[in-house]
């Protein structure tokens, strides 16, 4: 009966310190689209805590090359250091991989807040790996919010948008492409 | 859930945190030297063709394919040290990303020839991304099937990120095959260019034979990546051109074409001169 109740505090203990480091890692801004946080971006993935009080934080890249997941890394262990949890490994992990539909309903505001058209849905247009590219059929202008806009380049300023420009105000914008 | 977890778990990690336990407790058939092999070449093609890529930053035609083919790069790269890593922790030798990258001397990269290719003019390049795009996704769209857990993760990532580039090139193949007249004779003489080097991507042998489910037949490859380049040519009205007089191969061998040591020695020479130095 003791073992039990030891256990289950212990147990008690893990999660409440589990959702604390989650919360700090959680807020974590992104350092290419700093309004929002990795998980409004849905990079952050598990965050875990064992018994003897080690942080293990798993993030995932939007794309496989996206420079901004070293700063990001670091910016976790600086944050879960500054909140009194200096033993901590931030784990890259690709699968399943990042989509754009990860992004939280929070985040896509934001996103549209700060000027940047959001992605439309990904789901299933790579679900079967046979799909062409997702075409963005009704980008509006996050200024005007015209549907009048085009595509201007595909690749844009990172690797996750393309660049837009509206025919109704004229103003150029970036857009997150879907993923 | 915690299936779920599991399966995130297996993903690739990166150099600063090696998973050699993964590599130890994974039930993988065929011999380790077997999935390096095959790792290394998947990452070399990735590296290789990141830096020629590169080397069109401030020389594209516009402004907006200087940061295209710098994005497109990039994603090869981000590839390529996921497989790299992965094939340094496979090797178990102790070498990672950076070693496998700057230290290897020309005989030891296993990359095709292909992606070697001196960039030419921009129809030639577009020539050699459309037919590597449509090989590559069509690699790692099996791929994601693999037995290796570690490689179904890079390709099902990766898949994704060249859906994108074949798009480009096919775009771009059109426009030009479709445009002015030097437009369209550029595009031809671009895919004849190439043409030599196109076989050797879907040369299968030992090494992807004895690798059972871990890795993709390349000669399964050849029909459907024909079949995306035929469209593209149909669509741009380009002909697929004569079948070239001879055929370019050996890089899986690590032989490669005279140009390999110029764009090695550029790539290499300032982590060599400076090892470890980063900005």
């Amino acid at each position: 009966m003791v073992t039990r109740g030891t256990t289950t505090a212990t147990a008690g203990t893990t999660r409440t310190a589990e959702e604390r480091a989650r919360r700090v890692a959680a807020d974590v801004p992104d350092p290419e689209l700093p309004m929002l946080t990795i998980d409004d971006l849905g990079i952050l993935r598990e965050v875990h805590v064992d018994g003897s009080g080690h942080v293990d934080v798993d993030i995932t890249p939007t794309y496989s090359g996206c420079p901004a997941l070293e700063a990001i890394r670091a910016d976790v262990l600086t944050r879960l250091d500054e909140h009194g949890m200096p033993d901590a490994t931030v784990h890259v992990v690709l699968s399943p991989p990042w989509t754009t539909d990860r992004i939280s309903a929070d985040g896509i505001e934001k996103l549209r807040r700060h000027g940047i058209a959001p992605p439309g849905p990904a789901g299933g247009a790579h679900g079967d790996g046979r799909a062409p590219v997702p075409l963005a059929l009704t980008v509006r202008c996050p200024r005007c919010g015209s549907p009048d806009t085009r595509e201007l380049a595909r690749f844009g300023s990172t690797a996750c948008k393309a660049l837009w420009v509206c025919g109704d105000c004229a103003e150029p914008f970036d857009h997150l492409k879907a993923l | 859930m915690s299936g779920d977890t599991t399966s995130e778990r297996s993903g690739w990690r990166s150099a600063a945190e090696p998973s050699v336990e993964r590599v130890r407790s994974g039930a993988r058939p065929g011999d380790v030297s077997g999935l390096v092999e095959y790792t290394l070449r998947l990452g070399d093609d990735a590296l290789i063709l990141s830096q020629r890529l590169g080397e069109w930053i401030t020389r594209a035609p516009q402004l907006e394919e200087d940061v295209a083919l710098a994005n497109i790069a990039l994603d090869l790269l981000g590839q390529a040290r996921s497989l790299l890593t992965y094939a340094g922790e496979a090797e178990g030798a102790g070498r990672d990303e950076d070693a496998l990258a700057y230290w290897r001397d020309e005989r030891d990269f296993r990359n095709v020839l292909l992606v070697e290719r001196p960039n030419g003019d921009f129809a030639e390049t577009m020539a050699r991304q459309l037919w590597f795009t449509s090989y590559q996704y069509e690699l790692y769209d099996r791929l994601r099937a693999s037995a290796d857990p570690t490689l179904a993760a890079v390709a099902a990532k990766a898949v994704k990120e060249v859906a994108y580039h074949r798009d480009h090139a096919a775009q771009w193949v059109l426009r030009l095959g479709d445009g002015t007249d030097e437009s369209r004779r550029r595009m031809q003489g671009g895919l004849a260019a190439v043409a030599p080097y196109v076989d050797e991507l879907f040369d299968p042998d030992g090494v992807t034979g004895g690798l059972g489910a871990v890795a993709v037949d390349p000669a399964a490859l050849r029909e459907p990546s024909e079949r995306h380049v035929d469209g593209v040519l149909d669509r741009a009205g380009l002909e697929r051109p004569p079948e070239p007089a001879h055929v370019a191969r050996g890089g899986r061998r690590g032989l490669h074409t005279e140009v390999m040591g110029y764009l090695l020695a550029e790539m290499q020479h300032l982590h060599r001169s400076h090892e470890g130095a980063s900005w």
